[in-house]
């Protein structure tokens, strides 16, 4: 194309970019050669390399949490938190706690789901919201999804406020905009338990901890969103409130965050499914409700409870997905002239009605209250016999491919991995970074793992690269063909995308249950889990590059006479790939938290040590390590929107 | 148009963007040429600016897109910070009113229109109206009556509670329209309010506002890049060429005596006699012999065109529309007007 000659940077200085990439490329190649050669230092990070981080961290936080006293804000703080998670508890699930008004009757509640529903998006949201409530309470699982949802409708709104302020003040200072960004970078890279050490150590463990370390998850997309919406906000609005005499207070509470609202909504979505994600894995820090029970049945193997709790979590997750969504893509819409306040409130007053009514059932039939552990249907039975009947029809296969990837390909490679010295890996990263992105990021590259390696960690990490590294590497031959293949009709890709946003909805912790059902506990089912939720961002973003390509140069080949296969090769995948590879930047993302979450299966990468942080309060340790995970996804990140950035410009596709 | 007082007043303005243009504005000459504040790294949107306009008059600025209309404009309204020069409005200098008076000021004065319409989403077509009204603190009832009032006079009754959403551009844009009326401002700012329409709904706005301006008389700056738009609502147009004015005069005078290059290669294709009126053409009538009925100046020579074709006077008289003769038109010279000069 004629567009990448005129807007490409100059020939030479790509080439020199890749003559100094190969060199570097050279010697990271005669650095592993060479490795019986090697002096110790270059093999392994030296003594006098590693630098006691953790002890830093550890002495900071003593220092601000004793000395400064930091602790009795935050306790202070945790227990005004406690009061409102109790009074939540109290309506939820009937804890004894002040208003003691609860519990409020499953049917309720499930009616209010519907009318909630029905509200933002028609009969087919009510019934979907309706009976998601109808199955938790007839599969006797009221208690741990209260026990979940009290915290999350305490965490989200504080989560929201704190957000929207934060984007508020971001959108206003620049400075302060300038320290966040690269905060909130760290922040939302920071795999999940890196956040729950510091949590314990400060407030506890227990609801409160567990509300607290969600509403510290979930914030950074709530700033991100509100400074995006109010960026976007156009000039003329803003001119014509200026124009109609808006004081900045009006112009802020009347005009921008009203226009902003599209994009404040979805952050709310986002929160809200954060929140969920946060608090089911705030189990491993003594946060009961659907998380802990799933973690119990897990560790006990006990499949078929465990998927029924899966469901549910599953359940809530599509359900709250798609009412925020519903209520983000509401558009406001007309009344006629003269409406009565009967009209215009019908919903509410049909709602009130309702909500009385079945109260007063309540209170008649026990049943429609409260749904005792005996009266509870189960179908753990049939689902364990379905499963065992499952596990031994494909228990040759499952057999063999799990002796096969771990004798033939999991081990050798992990082995390999740790075998390379560190000089040779630094230096690879840094032959790559050059050649991507110049001296820049391939000092970032330097910086980004020599700091791993100094942090002292580096064996763990090179066993968390590599688990990634092949993840992604199967995730990429699975996710690829299936997003050419969801791509080739219109249909067919909306199908897709729908699918794909719905498993994006599901809190890691789900991908557990099946490979681990199939694989039982070890590396493979780790393998497993990373490869479903890498793939999944794959296949979306292959879709969408796919289809996003201009209609126009799709006219234009076909006129030319390619056939769909040119045009797939010739087109649409040239244009697609910048696309596409955010798909791999966010597949790598993804592996690696979930690595990380995988780890209580039992790895012996960073996430084991990371438990092992976690149930020793190791705030300094805990922090590094996830720090250097961290790391690693900045790593990629950074290649990846440098090398998709060029590609862009290259192709005039911004 | 006599008022001695301008409302608006620009002198010698200045926009220039770039680092501390202020320091770098007080070091250049003010004649110095556009090219040259470019190579200094300096963008001047608005160069050496002059302009008065009168209580009831409407100029019409015009020019090309980045020629610095549309910051003009909000240079008077001071949604813009000015580099240099003075801008007074209605005897004020604006640039040294503090945030509250300003405030003040725009929410009893000004009303302003934009291209794209700059209406509230989350708002009804009542609320978007009733906005500068709810801003400046006015109860609900009164608000909202008002807003009825002005809705009603751009033509949109009964669509007060849809959403900008639910209607056309035309309607989108006479919202907006509505919405700079509201508080009866004395100054009306529009910028390109009908650029985003289709030539047939623009031309039923242009009537519209035509309409409304002959009932309220308000002292009108419109903008547009459409010099037949210019020619049809403007009493005086002022052409815009990279931040600078070219010419500033009534329309016919425009088209007879361009001022530059620039505006004679504009004007090139616009049919004069469509624009130029009689009167423009008069000359005194020292030494005419008059007779016959005399045309009416306030007509433009092609709605004359069969009168001249078909008399066989070499001099008509012009009366003026109460019959007073005004002066006398040479029947050649308007013919040439009309036929093109020399052919």
């Amino acid at each position: 194309m004629t567009i990448t000659a005129t807007n490409a940077p100059a020939p030479e200085r790509t080439e020199t970019r890749l003559r100094v990439a190969q060199i570097l490329f050279a010697a990271a190649l005669c650095l592993a050669i060479g490795r019986f050669a090697l002096p110790d230092f270059l093999v392994r990070p030296p003594e006098w390399l590693i630098l006691p981080f953790a002890d830093w961290i550890n002495a900071a936080f003593a220092f601000v949490r004793d000395d400064l006293g930091l602790i009795h804000v935050t306790r202070a703080f945790a227990d005004g938190l406690e009061w409102v998670l109790d009074v939540t508890a109290n309506l939820l699930y009937g804890k004894n706690r002040w208003p003691r008004l609860g519990p409020i009757p499953w049917t309720v509640i499930a009616i209010t789901a519907a009318m909630i529903g029905y509200a933002l998006n028609g009969w087919r949201l009510a019934a979907f919201a309706g009976l998601t409530f109808v199955w938790i309470a007839v599969m006797g699982q009221w208690q741990w999804a209260m026990e979940t949802l009290s915290v999350i409708v305490v965490a989200a709104p504080v989560s929201v406020f704190l957000g929207l302020s934060m984007g508020i003040l971001a959108w206003k200072s620049e400075g302060f905009r300038k320290i966040l960004n690269p905060l909130l970078n760290i922040a939302q890279s920071l795999p999940h338990f890196a956040y729950m050490i510091p949590v314990v150590v400060f407030i506890g463990v227990g609801p409160k901890a567990g509300a607290i370390v969600t509403v510290i998850f979930s914030v950074p997309p709530m700033i991100r969103m509100t400074l995006l919406g109010l960026q976007k906000v156009s000039a003329e609005v803003v001119e014509a409130g200026h124009m109609a005499g808006a004081t900045r207070w009006q112009l802020l509470r009347y005009v921008r965050l009203p226009t902003a609202r599209t994009e404040i909504l979805v952050g709310i979505n986002q929160v809200i499914m954060q929140c969920l994600a946060m608090v089911v894995l705030a189990s491993f820090i003594g946060m009961p409700g659907l998380g802990q029970k799933l973690l119990q049945l897990l560790q006990a193997l006990k499949i078929g409870r465990s998927i029924e709790i899966g469901i549910t979590i599953v359940l809530l997750a599509v359900m709250l997905d798609r009412c925020s969504k519903a209520w983000a893509m509401k558009q406001p819409v007309h009344l006629e002239k003269g409406a009565s306040w009967l009209t215009r409130h019908k919903l509410l007053v049909l709602w009130a009605a309702l909500v009385v009514l079945f109260w007063l059932l309540s209170l008649a039939f026990p049943l429609l209250h409260e749904i005792g552990r005996r009266d509870a249907l189960s179908l753990s039975e049939p689902l364990d016999a379905m499963m065992d009947w499952i596990i031994a029809t494909l228990d040759p296969v499952t057999q063999w491919l799990r002796w096969f990837l771990i004798v033939w390909v999991l081990v050798p490679l992990r082995d390999g991995m740790l075998w390379l010295p560190f000089s040779a890996v630094l230096m690879f990263l840094m032959a790559v970074g050059w050649a991507i992105g110049g001296k820049r990021s391939a000092l970032i590259c330097l910086a980004y793992f020599g700091l791993i390696a100094m942090s002292g960690w580096w064996d763990r990490a090179m066993i968390t690269v590599y688990t990634v590294t092949f993840s992604v590497f199967i995730a990429t031959l699975i996710g690829f063909p299936l997003g050419i293949w969801g791509s080739r009709s219109e249909g067919r890709a909306k199908v897709a995308l729908l699918v794909c946003d719905t498993l994006q909805t599901f809190p890691s912790f789900i991908y557990l249950i099946p490979v681990i059902m199939l694989f039982g506990v070890n590396d493979v089912a780790v393998v497993g889990a990373v490869v479903l939720f890498a793939a999944v961002p794959l296949v979306r973003y292959t879709i969408e590059g796919l289809r996003g390509v201009p209609a126009s140069l799709i006219e234009a080949a076909d006129m030319s006479g390619a056939t769909r296969n040119q045009t797939l090769w010739n087109v649409r995948l040239p244009l697609a790939l910048p696309t596409i590879m955010v798909g791999v930047n966010q597949s790598v993302m993804f592996s690696l938290f979930m690595v990380i979450i995988a780890a209580f299966i039992g790895t012996q990468d960073l996430g084991q040590e990371m438990q092992r942080a976690l149930s020793s309060s190791d705030v300094g340790k805990g922090l590094v390590l996830g720090l250097a995970v961290a790391f690693m996804g900045l790593t990629v990140d950074h290649l990846v929107s440098v090398w998709a950035g060029r590609r862009r410009k290259a192709l005039g596709l911004d | 148009m006599n008022d001695p007082k301008p409302v608006i007043s620009c002198r010698n303005v200045w926009k220039l963007f770039g680092p501390k243009p202020e320091a770098y504005l007080a070091g250049i000459d003010p004649t110095v040429a556009f090219d040259t504040i470019r190579a200094d790294g300096y963008v001047p949107a608005v160069r050496n600016v002059s302009l008065d306009i009168a209580k009831g008059e409407m100029l019409v600025i015009m020019g090309l897109s980045g020629s610095g209309k549309s910051t003009l404009v909000r240079c008077m309204s001071r949604l813009i910070e000015i580099t240099g020069g003075e801008i007074e409005v209605e005897d004020r200098v604006i640039g040294s009113l503090s945030e509250k008076e300003l405030i003040e000021l725009r929410r009893n004065k000004m009303g302003m229109v934009f291209q794209s319409f700059g209406l509230l989403p989350h708002r009804t077509v009542l609320d978007n109206v009733a906005f500068p009204l709810e801003m400046r603190g006015q109860d609900i009832h009164e608000r909202r009556a008002r807003a009825l009032e002005v809705i009603e006079l751009v033509g949109l009754a009964g669509r007060e509670h849809y959403f900008p959403r639910e209607l056309s551009g035309g309607q989108q844009q006479r919202v907006g329209i509505a919405r700079s009326l509201a508080i009866e401002p004395d100054i009306w700012f529009l910028d390109e309010p009908f650029s985003a329409l289709d030539p047939l709904i623009r031309r039923e706005m242009q009537d519209e506002f035509l309409r409304l301006q002959a009932m309220l008389g308000k002292t009108i700056v419109f903008i547009t890049h459409d010099f037949d738009e210019a020619l049809r609502l403007a009493d005086r147009i002022a052409i815009m060429k990279d931040g600078a004015v070219e010419q500033c005069d009534r329309p016919d005078r425009i088209v007879m005596n361009p001022a530059t290059d620039y505006v004679a290669k504009f004007i090139e294709d616009i049919e004069k006699a469509r624009v130029v009126h009689a009167r423009a053409l008069m000359q005194p009538v020292n030494g005419h012999a008059l007779t016959g009925a005399p045309v009416d100046g306030n007509k433009t020579i092609s709605q004359l065109a069969r009168l001249l074709v078909n008399d066989d006077r070499t001099a008509l008289p012009v009366a003026a529309p109460d019959g007073t003769v005004m002066g006398v038109l040479d029947r050649q010279q308007a013919l040439d007007v009309l036929l093109g000069a020399g052919e």
